[in-house]
C-alpha cells in the first residue's frame, strides 16, 4: 500500500528573487533620495550647483592656496601689496596662527611659566576624562578631586605666589586658559546655584519664591554684557573704597550669576516634570526636604534636564568671549587684538585667518559637548518610550 | 544681590581680593608697597607692553618716578591697563592710585568726575590723520567735508571732532568705536577717509599701519588737549606728591641734572640743586612732603628728568620721532615750567 | 499601635524647632534680614564712594548737550541735541537691527528646519552642516568674522561694485537709490489701504459662503491682486509722482541714495544666521512632534498635502514652536547688545559712551536694565497672547 502523504512541509526557504533593478543599488538611492519629485530634482541640482560653487574655493582657501610658513605679513600679500603672492591671491594666512599659537592659548603669560598652565590642563583632562567614561569607577571620589580639589590645586597653579611659585597677575593670562578657566568656573558655580535658585522658586516660603524669581527674570531679561558691565563698573562702587577685585574676578562673578539664572529655569522644567505622586511617596517615607529632593527629586529631575543642562554649558562656553568687551583677553579677545592692534601680520587675509581658526577652536570644544550629552542622554534614558 | 555679596565672600576668602583701604592713598600705598597706576593698554609713547611684556612710554615712565618719589625704588609699581570708558571708574573705586592714561585735563572732568590733575606731562593737541595715496589731493582738514572718519568712542576727541565740523559747517560720517585698536584697524582697512586723536597719537597709530609712508598728518590742530596724571580728589597729601614729582621732573631737566650725572651732581654747591637733591642740611622738603629728602635723586635715577623721558619714549630716541615743541621748558620757548622747589 | 503614635504626638511644645511652618518662617525672616543688611552695604558703600568723587546723581543729565555725533540715525539727531535723545536713537537702532535680524532669522530657519525633514538627502545633510556650524560657534566671532573678515574686504569706493538697480558694493557698505515721492503719492498710500481693507473683506465674504455654501474662492490670489494692483492704481492716477535718487560719487563717499553701513550688515547678518540654526532646531522639533497620524488622517479626509499641511500640520505644530521662538527672539535682541565691538551705535554703545562723557555709571545701568527688561516683557506679552490664540481650542 501506498501511502502517499499529501501534507507537505516546506523544509527550505525558496530563494528570494533579487528586488527589481530599480529599487537597489546606487542608482535606486540616487532617484529615491535625490530625485523622487521634479521640485526634488531641481533643489539637487541647485544644491550641487552650490556646492561646486563653494566647496573648491573654501578648500582652496584654506588648503591648497594657503600659505603655511612665513616670519611676517610679507608672506601673505600679494606683490601688489609688498609681498610675493600673486596679485589676486587670496588663501588662509596659517603662519599668523603657528607664529602667534602661544599668545593665543596663554595669552601673555610669562613664557617660563607656561609650564604650570599645561600641568594644570593635564591634570584638568586627567580628571575629567574618567569622569565621562561611563565605565571607570570610583566616580565619587573622581567627581569630588574635580569639584572640589581641584580648583584649589588649579588656583595654585595658575595664580601662584606662594610655597615657591612666582606670582603671575590676572591681566597678563589671556587666549584659551582665560576662557577655559572662566567656563570652568561658571559651571561648577552655576550648577549649584541654578538647582537652588530652582528649588527657590518653586518653594511654598513665599519670600524665597519672591527673590528667587525676580532674580532669575531680572538676569535673564537682560544681555550678558549688561551683567559683565554691571560687575566690572558698579562692583568697584558697591564696596568699600579701596577694596578691589580683579578684573577676572569680576568677569567669574558675572558670567557665573548669568548662568545660574538659566541653570535655574532648565532646573525648574525638570522638576516640574517630576510627578507628583514622587514627592508624596517621599513624604510619606517621612524624608525631610532636603532628603527628599537630594535622593529622590534631583535625580530624576536632573536626569531629565541633561540636555538643557549642557545646551546651558555650551551657551556659557560661547559667552565667555564677551568678556572682550570689557577688555579681558579671552580666545577670541586675544585673536582679536592681534588682528587689530598689531601690524606685524596686518594682511587682507589675517583677519579671516584668525577667526576661522577661532572658530574651529570653539566648535570643537561645543560639538563635542553636545555630541557627549547626546551620548549620556541614551544612556541614561532607562525610562519607557510612551 | 545676595549672591553678589556671596561671590564677594567667596572671592575674599580665595584671596583674589585687594586689601581695604581708607583715603590716605599714601599710607596704603606704602602699605601695600608698590603703586597701583592705571595706564593705556597700548599708545605706542605713551603706554605700551614692548616685546618682553614690559611696560613702556611717558605715562608709565611717570608713574615710575612717583613709585620712586614714595619707595626710591622706581620698579615699585604695577600697571593696570585700561580702556577710555574704564578709567575713571578705576580710580573713583580705589582700584588704582593714579590715573596716567594719556588724559585730557578737563573742568568738567575736574569737577564732575571727582578727579584732580596733578600737571599736563605732555601739550596735546587734536588732530586728522589721512592716507595720502588713497585721496592725494587733501592737505587740510577744511577740506573733509563729506569724509568717513574713525574717531574712539567717550573721549573728548569725538566732541571736539563734532564742534570743529558743526563750526565749520561740514558734514562728515563719524565711525565709532569703542577701543582705539579697532578705530585703528578699521582706518587702516579704508573703513574711513580720516582718523582722528591727539597728534601724539597720530604719530604713534601712523607706524602700526600695514605701509607708515602712506599716512600724512594734516596740519590743522582742533583743540587744546593737555595729557596728564590724575588722582582722586579729597587727599590733598597723595596729590601733593603726585603734583610735585611732577614738577621735580621738570625743575631737574632745568637744572641740568640727568640720570647720568645725578650721583656727580649731589656734590655740587649750587643752592638751588642742592635743595632740589635734599643735599642741604637739615632739609625737611622731602619729609614734609611725605617722602624722604633725596626723592628727587630717587626720581632721577629711576626715570631720568622730563627731558629724558621725552626724548626716550615719543622724541628723538623713540621711533615717533615727536618734536618738543610746546613742550620745551619754559627756558626754551615750550609751556613746561616747574614751580620752585624750595 | 495607632493608640501609640496618637500618644506620644499630644506634646506639641518640642515640635515648634521641628514645625516646618516655624521653620519656614525663621528662615525667611533671616534670608530679609541678610538681604537687607546686604543691600544697605550696598547702598551705603556706593553713597559714600559716589559722595567721595564727587560724582552728582539723579537722572538730569540726561537734558544736557550731547556733544557727540552718531552715524546711524532713524530720527533727528545732531550733536547739539540731549543725551537722552541720543539715548532714544540708540534704542531705535537696537529695535531696527532686532527686528530686521528677527524677521531674516525667521524665514532662513523655517527654510532650513523644513530642509533638515526634506526627502532629499542632499538638502537634508546640508541643513544639518549649516545647524551644526553656526550652533557650535560665538556670535560675537560670527560678528567680527562678518566685519573684519568679510565686509572689510570689499573693494574700496572707487572700486565699487555696481549692482543691479543702480546700487553699490564697497567697504563702506551697501547703497541703493532713495525713492522720492512728489505729489500725489498720497494716493498709492490710500490705493494701499483700500487693497488691505478690501481683501479683508473678500476673505470674511468667502469664508462666510464656504461656511454656507461649500463652495471655496480663491482668496489668496484674490488677495494679491488686490494689494498689489490697487496701490498700483493710485499710482498710476496720480501720475506716477516717483523719482530715484541715485548714489553718485562724491569726493570721499558715494553720496545720495541709502546707504546701509557696514557695521549694520554685518551685525544683521551675524544675528540673523546664527539664530536661524536654532530656530530652525525648533521648527524641526516642532513638525516632528505632530504625530503621524495626524498626517494620515487629513490624508483619510481626502485633503491633499498642501491643503492638510496648511490647516492640520503647521497650526498644531506652531503650538509647540512658538515658547521656544519667543526665547530666540529675546536671545537676538539681547545678542545685538554685541554691536559694540563693532561699533554699530546701539542702546549698549551709546549708554556707554553717554557713561564715559558724563561718569553716571549707576543712572546709565539703570536704563539699560529698564530698556531691556521693558523689551523683554513685551516680547513675552505679545508672545503669551500670540500662544493663547493658537493654543488648542477645547470644546
Amino acid at each position: 500500500m501506498q501511502e502517499h502523504d499529501m501534507s507537505w512541509v516546506r523544509t527550505e526557504m525558496a530563494l528570494a528573487q533579487a528586488a527589481p533593478r530599480s529599487q537597489v543599488g546606487f542608482g535606486a538611492w540616487v532617484r529615491r533620495n535625490l530625485f523622487a519629485t521634479p521640485v526634488d530634482s531641481v533643489l539637487t541640482v541647485l544644491a550641487l550647483l552650490a556646492i561646486a560653487w563653494a566647496l573648491p574655493q573654501i578648500l582652496n582657501w584654506v588648503f591648497f592656496d594657503a600659505v603655511w610658513t612665513g616670519a611676517d605679513r610679507t608672506a601673505c600679500l600679494t606683490t601688489e601689496q609688498g609681498g610675493q603672492l600673486p596679485v589676486g591671491w587670496t588663501g588662509a594666512c596659517w603662519p599668523f596662527v603657528s607664529g602667534r599659537f602661544g599668545q593665543f592659548m596663554f595669552g601673555r603669560y610669562p613664557m617660563d611659566e607656561r609650564w604650570r598652565v599645561i600641568l594644570t590642563g593635564i591634570i584638568f583632562i586627567a580628571l575629567l576624562a574618567p569622569l565621562l567614561i561611563p565605565r571607570v569607577p570610583y566616580k565619587g571620589l573622581n567627581a569630588i578631586l574635580f569639584f572640589v580639589v581641584f580648583p584649589f590645586i588649579a588656583f595654585y597653579l595658575l595664580v601662584g605666589g606662594f610655597f615657591g611659585l612666582s606670582y603671575v597677575e590676572t591681566p597678563r593670562w589671556g587666549g584659551l586658559m582665560v576662557t577655559l578657566v572662566l567656563s570652568y568656573v561658571g559651571i561648577v558655580v552655576s550648577l549649584p546655584l541654578g538647582i537652588l535658585l530652582a528649588m527657590g522658586r518653586r518653594s511654598k516660603m513665599p519670600i524665597v519664591k519672591l527673590l528667587s524669581v525676580v532674580f532669575i527674570e531680572t538676569v535673564r531679561g537682560v544681555p550678558l554684557v549688561t551683567v559683565l558691565f554691571m560687575a566690572s563698573f558698579m562692583l568697584p562702587l558697591f564696596v568699600p573704597p579701596g577694596m578691589s577685585f580683579d578684573k577676572l574676578l569680576r568677569a567669574l562673578i558675572g558670567v557665573a550669576l548669568f548662568a545660574a539664572a538659566y541653570m535655574a529655569e532648565v532646573v525648574r522644567g525638570g522638576l516640574q516634570a517630576i510627578p507628583k505622586g514622587q514627592y508624596e511617596g517621599a513624604d510619606s517615607l517621612g524624608l525631610g526636604y532636603w532628603q527628599k529632593m537630594g535622593f529622590i527629586i534631583m535625580p530624576q529631575a536632573l536626569k531629565l534636564v541633561i540636555p538643557g543642562i549642557v545646551n546651558t554649558f555650551i551657551g556659557m562656553f560661547k559667552d565667555t568671549t564677551l568678556v572682550l568687551i570689557i577688555s579681558m583677553f579671552d580666545l577670541l579677545g586675544v585673536v582679536k587684538q592681534n588682528i587689530s592692534g598689531d601690524p606685524t601680520w596686518a594682511t587682507p587675509q589675517t583677519a579671516k585667518t584668525g577667526y576661522v581658526f577661532a572658530a574651529a577652536i570653539f566648535w570643537i570644544f561645543c560639538f563635542g559637548m553636545s555630541r557627549y550629552s547626546q551620548f549620556m542622554e541614551r544612556r541614561l534614558d532607562t525610562g519607557h518610550k510612551r | 544681590m545676595k549672591h553678589i555679596a556671596i561671590g564677594i565672600l567667596g572671592a575674599a576668602a580665595l584671596g583674589f581680593a585687594a586689601s581695604a583701604a581708607s583715603a590716605d592713598t599714601l599710607s596704603d600705598v606704602k602699605a601695600k608697597g608698590f603703586v597701583q597706576c592705571g595706564v593705556n593698554t597700548g599708545l605706542a609713547g605713551f603706554s605700551a607692553p614692548n616685546d618682553k611684556g614690559e611696560w613702556t612710554g611717558i605715562d608709565v615712565d611717570f608713574c615710575r618716578a612717583v613709585a620712586a618719589a614714595v619707595f626710591g625704588d622706581g620698579t615699585k609699581v604695577k600697571f593696570t591697563g585700561l580702556s577710555a570708558k574704564d578709567r575713571f571708574t578705576a580710580l573713583q573705586s580705589g582700584e588704582i592710585d593714579i590715573l596716567s592714561r594719556n588724559t585730557t585735563w578737563t573742568i568738567n572732568r575736574d569737577t564732575a568726575l571727582g578727579l584732580n590733575f596733578a600737571g599736563v606731562t605732555y601739550y596735546d593737541g587734536q588732530g586728522f590723520m589721512i592716507n595720502s595715496k588713497k585721496l592725494p589731493g587733501v592737505n587740510s582738514a577744511l577740506q573733509l567735508s563729506g569724509a568717513a572718519i574713525c574717531v574712539q568712542s567717550g573721549t573728548t576727541t569725538e566732541l571736539n571732532l563734532a564742534d570743529y565740523f558743526k563750526a565749520n559747517k561740514m558734514e562728515y560720517n563719524p565711525v565709532v568705536f569703542e577701543k582705539f585698536e579697532e578705530a585703528n584697524a578699521a582706518y587702516d582697512a579704508g573703513r574711513c577717509d580720516a582718523y582722528t586723536t591727539d597728534q601724539s597719537g597720530l604719530y604713534a597709530v601712523r607706524l602700526q599701519m600695514a605701509s607708515p609712508n602712506d599716512h600724512v598728518v594734516l596740519p590743522e590742530i582742533i583743540s587744546k588737549e593737555p595729557l596728564g596724571p590724575s588722582v582722586r580728589q579729597g587727599d590733598d597729601k597723595w596729590f601733593d606728591i603726585v603734583k610735585w614729582t611732577y614738577y621735580a621732573l621738570l625743575d631737574a631737566e632745568e637744572a641740568g641734572v640727568t640720570q647720568a650725572n645725578v650721583d656727580e651732581m649731589k656734590n655740587s654747591d649750587n643752592p638751588d640743586i642742592k635743595r632740589l637733591l635734599g643735599t642741604e642740611a637739615e632739609t625737611k622738603i622731602g619729609t614734609d612732603l611725605g617722602v624722604s629728602n633725596d626723592w628727587v635723586v630717587n626720581i632721577v635715577k629711576a626715570t631720568g628728568n622730563y627731558g629724558e623721558i621725552f626724548e626716550r619714549n615719543v622724541g628723538s630716541g623713540s621711533p615717533l620721532k615727536i618734536a618738543r615743541g610746546i613742550n620745551a621748558l619754559w627756558t626754551k620757548g615750550g609751556l613746561q615750567y616747574g614751580m620752585p622747589i624750595r | 499601635m495607632s493608640q501609640e503614635v496618637i500618644h506620644e504626638a499630644t506634646p506639641q511644645r518640642a515640635s515648634l524647632l521641628y514645625d516646618p511652618r516655624v521653620r519656614g518662617i525663621v528662615f525667611q525672616v533671616v534670608l530679609v534680614a541678610l538681604l537687607a543688611l546686604g543691600i544697605w552695604w550696598i547702598v551705603d558703600n556706593t553713597i559714600e564712594n559716589l559722595r567721595r568723587s564727587h560724582i552728582a546723581t539723579g537722572f538730569g543729565f540726561l537734558k544736557g548737550r550731547a556733544g557727540f555725533d552718531i552715524a546711524n540715525t532713524l530720527i533727528d539727531y545732531s550733536s547739539d541735541n540731549s543725551y537722552g535723545r541720543a539715548l532714544v536713537v540708540g534704542i531705535l537702532n537696537t529695535a531696527i537691527v532686532a527686528i530686521t535680524g528677527i524677521i531674516t532669522a525667521t524665514i532662513i530657519g523655517f527654510l532650513v528646519g523644513i530642509g533638515r525633514l526634506s526627502n532629499n538627502w542632499l538638502i537634508r545633510k546640508l541643513a544639518t552642516v549649516y545647524i551644526e556650524i553656526f550652533r557650535n560657534i560665538p556670535p560675537l566671532l560670527v560678528i567680527l568674522f562678518w566685519y573684519q573678515g568679510v565686509l572689510a574686504l570689499l573693494p574700496n569706493v572707487r572700486d565699487s561694485i555696481g549692482l543691479p538697480f543702480g546700487s553699490f558694493l564697497n567697504n563702506r557698505g551697501f547703497y541703493f537709490p532713495r525713492m522720492v515721492w512728489s505729489d500725489g503719492a498720497w494716493l498709492v498710500a490710500v490705493g494701499l489701504a483700500a487693497g488691505v481693507v478690501l481683501s479683508w473683506y473678500v476673505a470674511r465674504r468667502a469664508r462666510a459662503r464656504q461656511m454656507a455654501t461649500g463652495q471655496q474662492f480663491p482668496v489668496f490670489l484674490t488677495s494679491v491682486a488686490l494689494i498689489v494692483g490697487m496701490p498700483l492704481l493710485g499710482f498710476a492716477l496720480a501720475g506716477f509722482p516717483l523719482t530715484f535718487e541715485f548714489p553718485q560719487k562724491g569726493t570721499f563717499n558715494l553720496t545720495g541714495g541709502v546707504n546701509v553701513k557696514p557695521e549694520f550688515l554685518s551685525l544683521y547678518l551675524a544675528l540673523s544666521f546664527y539664530t536661524a540654526a536654532f530656530i530652525a532646531e525648533i521648527v524641526r522639533a516642532g513638525i516632528v512632534g505632530v504625530p503621524k497620524g495626524q498626517t494620515e488622517a487629513f490624508s483619510a479626509l481626502g485633503l491633499r498635502s498642501g491643503q492638510g499641511l496648511r490647516l492640520v500640520v503647521i497650526p498644531q505644530a506652531m503650538r509647540i514652536i512658538i515658547p521656544p521662538l519667543t526665547s530666540q527672539y529675546l536671545n537676538l535682541t539681547k545678542n545685538s547688545s554685541l554691536a559694540v565691538a563693532i561699533g554699530y551705535p546701539d542702546l549698549y554703545a551709546i549708554g556707554g559712551t553717554i557713561l564715559n562723557q558724563t561718569g553716571q555709571a549707576i543712572e546709565v545701568v539703570v536704563i539699560f536694565m529698564v530698556v531691556y527688561l521693558g523689551i523683554s516683557i513685551l516680547t513675552s506679552l505679545f508672545m503669551n497672547w500670540f500662544n493663547t490664540k493658537m493654543a488648542l481650542k477645547e470644546r
